[in-house]
């Protein structure tokens, strides 16, 4: 079986790549893209942001969940060209300056984790939850998590690390106001 | 507050009993675990699969040309380019053949027909579109009781048979059941089919494969059990295992469906070796649920016998297994039906006989992978099932006939009629427990209350015995590899340590629990103790995670490793504290001279004389290896009651209450024993209600992806309440029994008997499952046809 290992890049012609200008958890990307790539992939492999996962190529399993202008897509059925002007956040862009984000911190005091591999879309879809309903109830968890599927922890415990996160969450920074 | 208090129990920090937080957490919140897919290496490039569109054809040509043209496409290999090499074909662990790739017939929709290797994931993507194949559809088997008809097309004629029937197993006594059942006072019969099901953990399977310029082989692979997999590799393929390294990283989710060898691996590492670059493969969700391992596939007729006075006299068993084209379990290889005997259950059966039969059909192979224990679910659920029809019939409350004829605890050890020696048990014990927390009696009240108002809802219990721990190696192998378990444990000169294991965690948290054995048994903090698994060129041997088997197995080796040290460093202590080594107790996690509590030496010190004081004519160093070969099985065991109410217009069925009571003998660290617990119930409840995978009768997967196979989401999962009973394992050194799969094992049947129960005013005495609310309404109009 001789196999002629020639070093070819990707042909594409170019028609069918393009350049984008996104923001991914703060820091602004200028990236040359084929129309069809993934954003998933462009956050895996371009980025090498490799906390997004892939599970199951179709929406359903919320693995690949992150945040687009502040809400939830899932990123193995939305092109990168599409993503192009908006801001991306990633699992890799909750802690800041050393400092957990509640509900990473909530998932690990609270054992909402197993295997680890849907725990970044969970986290992600959390954050929006958290966002828009800062107390939800155990039945808005339980809803606000639905598009991300869990093999491992069966939820209950999840569901114990998204409350602590709203009970945890730092206050308002002043002069943001109440409303 | 006069009194002095008493002394504090001396502990450690992360010492077995402690619900710390996990290790292993701090990267998986981070986005920084190492799973497959985020391995990379410089000039990788990646391998796509082209597969059957028909579950039965004659191949007689495949077109290379249009995918060679594709940009970016290097090369194609197809099943002609490995049998050059002779590897079309491989061994399954049941020692059956398996494709992979095939030279002259595929044997199901979805099978590995070419692979593409290419610069980069849509170029290969690309290229295994542009394969071109030419097929001629051949008639398809698909009813495994019609494959056994004769006149059937027979699928593996590759194999010289005549027929479909792979093999005949049985246990027991056939006559000596036969003329018990004949005797009973009652005798319930019942027919249960439990389908198809695909474990579908989240990450899916794949592997990357690379050469060096050694020769040496390195693979990263989804695998629960990396060092049988390099002797497989070594075996199969005729490289020197030396030259083989496996490489587990962080899994995401395994549940049995990462323990088999799929041809998608044998050919990345064909690319590998061809090409000289490193090569990836990733399978999409369709791939991993239309062509990895399935689960379960039993068509089961069982026959329980009672006498007079209730008692559960006979069972009798007689299954029919589909095993898809070839058998590919991962069974032990003395049981072709795992340990499916377990199906005597909870109760002193004096007779018993069970017989399995196993069918090839144009399905995928497979057989075990699905958090089953070896076929435990499959028994666990005929059992549980038949006791409450034998209640129903009796007339005899569910609970009442079980705690009538439990094993009693004085019984232990005890010897089932079909060959186990059950270790330990308080069955009445975890079920009484169970009764209490939901309030039993109460809700048989409400329920009495809501029949008279023509309202549905039921009580289901089901009183599992597991099996794990697999196990002794005078039964229990794979291809004739003993089924132990090892760990390798160092003690650093600053008493830090780092210690290997041959089992690989896919979720469970074992760098946290065998951490936690270490700190107990050492007495060092669990923060100063690394754990690894999955290097074979580092770990020492093991057959790997799967089947409940990591704390019965490599627990033990783990703590008695710990105990071939602490016998070393006692005397390394009384060296140091200048007694003669008899002198020496360890207490309170040091070495103390009896009496002297106050003359005493912490592990941290031994180990730094170890390495720069120890005593004239003995070894340098703390060190120890243990290879554990348990004496018998761990049985645990636990009663799940869960309560149902039902729709009786829509037959749509809510859980409102589920209490699992687990009895797992010793437990390392209770947060994550709940944690396996609930996920375990979850996996219980899916089959139970939502999870099957159907062939339409051209044999096309009916649930080729997430949108068809259901998986419970946080909506469908009800909160589930656990609690425990500890009866500690007589012969593990812990006192542990394993945990991961009883309450998948377990549940099905509580859930079920839930919805049967609350049925009985329609006289349902089983509906199979995945109990979907149409089969509910039919189950209700079929006696109530309004």
């Amino acid at each position: 079986m001789a196999i002629d290992a020639v070093t070819a890049k990707s042909s594409v012609p170019s028609s069918f790549s393009r350049t984008v200008h996104l923001t991914v958890n703060g820091v602004a990307r200028e990236s040359t893209v084929e129309n069809r790539l993934l954003l998933v992939h462009y956050l895996r492999e371009h980025l090498r942001l490799t906390g997004t996962h892939i599970g199951c190529d179709t929406s359903h399993c919320g693995a690949c969940t992150v945040l687009v202008d502040g809400k939830t897509v899932k990123s193995c059925t939305m092109l990168t060209v599409m993503a192009d002007g908006k801001q991306v956040t990633t699992v890799e862009g909750l802690e800041t300056a050393g400092k957990l984000h509640p509900v990473q911190e909530g998932f690990t005091k609270e054992h909402g984790l197993q295997c680890g591999f849907c725990t970044p879309g969970m986290m992600m879809a959390s954050v929006a939850l958290l966002a828009k309903n800062p107390h939800p109830t155990e039945d808005e968890i339980r809803r606000g998590i639905s598009g991300n599927l869990c093999r491992c922890t069966g939820y209950v415990n999840i569901v114990k690390a998204i409350q602590y996160a709203a009970a945890n969450a730092p206050p308002p920074a002043a002069g943001t106001g109440g409303a | 507050m006069a009194t002095t208090p008493p002394p504090a129990k001396a502990t450690v920090h992360g010492g077995i009993g402690q619900s710390i937080a996990r290790k292993e957490d701090q990267r998986f919140i981070r986005g920084k675990g190492n799973y497959i897919d985020d391995v990379n290496l410089p000039g990788m490039l990646f391998l796509d699969i082209a597969r059957s569109p028909y579950a039965h054809a004659k191949i007689t040509a495949i077109h290379k040309e249009k995918a060679l043209a594709t940009p970016g496409v290097l090369a194609v290999i197809t099943g002609a380019d490995l049998a050059a090499a002779k590897l079309a074909w491989m061994p399954t662990l049941m020692s059956d053949t398996q494709m992979v790739l095939p030279t002259d017939e595929v044997m199901f929709q979805g099978q590995e027909v070419a692979a593409v290797v290419a610069v980069d994931r849509y170029a290969a993507a690309d290229g295994a579109a542009a394969i071109e194949v030419d097929y001629e559809p051949l008639p398809v088997v698909l009813d495994p009781f019609r494959a056994l008809e004769p006149g059937a097309p027979v699928l593996r004629t590759d194999k010289g048979k005549k027929d479909n029937h792979i093999w005949h197993w049985e246990v027991g006594d056939k006559a000596g059941t036969e003329a018990a059942l004949k005797a009973c006072a009652t005798v319930v019969k019942e027919k249960i089919y439990i389908p198809r099901i695909h474990v579908s953990s989240i990450e899916t399977c794949g592997c990357v494969a690379q050469v060096d310029a050694m020769g040496k082989l390195t693979v990263w692979m989804t695998t629960q059990a990396p060092h049988a997999i390099r002797t497989v590799f070594a075996l199969v393929s005729g490289l020197p295992e030396q030259q083989i390294r496996i490489i587990s990283p962080d899994i995401g989710g395994g549940f049995g469906g990462k323990v088999p060898v799929y041809p998608g691996y044998v050919i990345t590492v064909v690319a590998a070796l061809t090409t000289g670059k490193p090569v990836k493969w990733i399978e999409d969700r369709t791939e991993n649920l239309t062509s990895d391992s399935f689960a379960r596939d039993y068509h089961i007729e069982i026959e329980l016998g009672a006498d007079k006075a209730g008692k559960l006299t006979a069972l009798r068993v007689k299954t029919l297994a589909d095993h898809g084209y070839t058998d590919a379990a991962a069974n032990p290889s003395k049981f072709p039906a795992g340990l499916f005997h377990i199906i005597t259950g909870s109760y002193p059966f004096a007779k018993a006989f069970v017989e399995v039969d196993a069918a090839y059909t144009n399905k995928p192979p497979g057989g075990i992978a699905y958090r089953c224990s070896f076929r435990v679910t499959e028994a666990v659920f005929a059992i549980e099932r038949i006791v409450d029809s034998m209640a129903h019939k009796l007339a005899i409350d569910p609970a009442e006939l079980r705690l009538k004829n439990f094993i009693p605890p004085e019984a232990f050890p005890y010897s089932s009629a079909l060959g186990w020696t059950y270790d330990s048990g308080n069955y009445a014990g975890a079920l009484r427990k169970a009764m209490e927390i939901i309030d039993y009696a109460g809700l048989r009240k409400e329920q009495a209350a809501k029949r008279a108002k023509g309202e549905l809802m039921g009580l289901g219990i089901s009183s599992f015995t597991e099996i794990v721990g697999a196990g002794p190696s005078k039964t229990f192998d794979i291809l004739g590899i003993k089924m132990f378990d090892s760990a390798e444990i160092r003690i650093h000169p600053t008493g830090k340590v780092i210690a290997r294991f041959g089992t690989k965690s896919q979720g469970q948290g074992h760098e946290t629990t065998y951490g936690q054995i270490l700190a107990e048994e050492l007495g060092i903090p669990v923060e100063n103790i690394n754990i690894e698994e999955g290097d074979t060129d580092t770990a020492p041997y093991g057959l790997g995670t799967y089947a409940s088997r990591s704390t019965p197995t490599a627990g033990a080796a783990a703590a008695i490793a710990c105990r071939k040290i602490r016998e070393k460093a006692a005397k390394i202590a009384a060296h140091l504290l200048e007694v003669a080594p008899d002198d020496i107790e360890w207490k309170d996690y040091k070495f103390q001279v009896k009496g002297v509590p106050e003359k005493s030496k912490t592990m941290a010190d031994v180990a730094f004389a170890a390495y720069t004081n120890h005593p004239a004519g003995m070894e340098a160093g703390l060190e120890a290896v243990d290879y554990y070969d348990p004496p018998n099985m761990t049985y645990p065991f636990g009663s799940y009651i869960c309560v149902v109410d039902v729709d009786k217009e829509t037959g749509q069925v809510k859980i409102r209450r589920f209490v699992a009571v687990d009895d797992c003998g010793n437990i390392i660290n209770p947060m994550i024993v709940d944690g396996q617990i609930h996920g375990g119930l979850t996996m219980g409840l899916g089959p139970a209600l939502l999870e099957e995978i159907q062939y339409d009768a051209q044999g096309n997967s009916r649930a080729p992806s997430f949108l068809e196979y259901l998986l419970p989401t946080a909506v469908e999962t009800p909160k589930w309440e656990t609690a425990k009973t500890v009866t500690p394992s007589p012969h593990h050194p812990l006192g542990a029994k394993g945990v991961g799969e009883s309450a998948t094992v377990g549940a099905p049947a509580a859930i079920v008997n839930a919805i049967v129960d609350a049925l009985q005013p329609y006289g349902v005495t089983h509906i199979d499952i995945p109990v979907s609310a149409y089969k509910v309404w039919q189950a209700i109009h079929a006696k109530d046809p309004r």
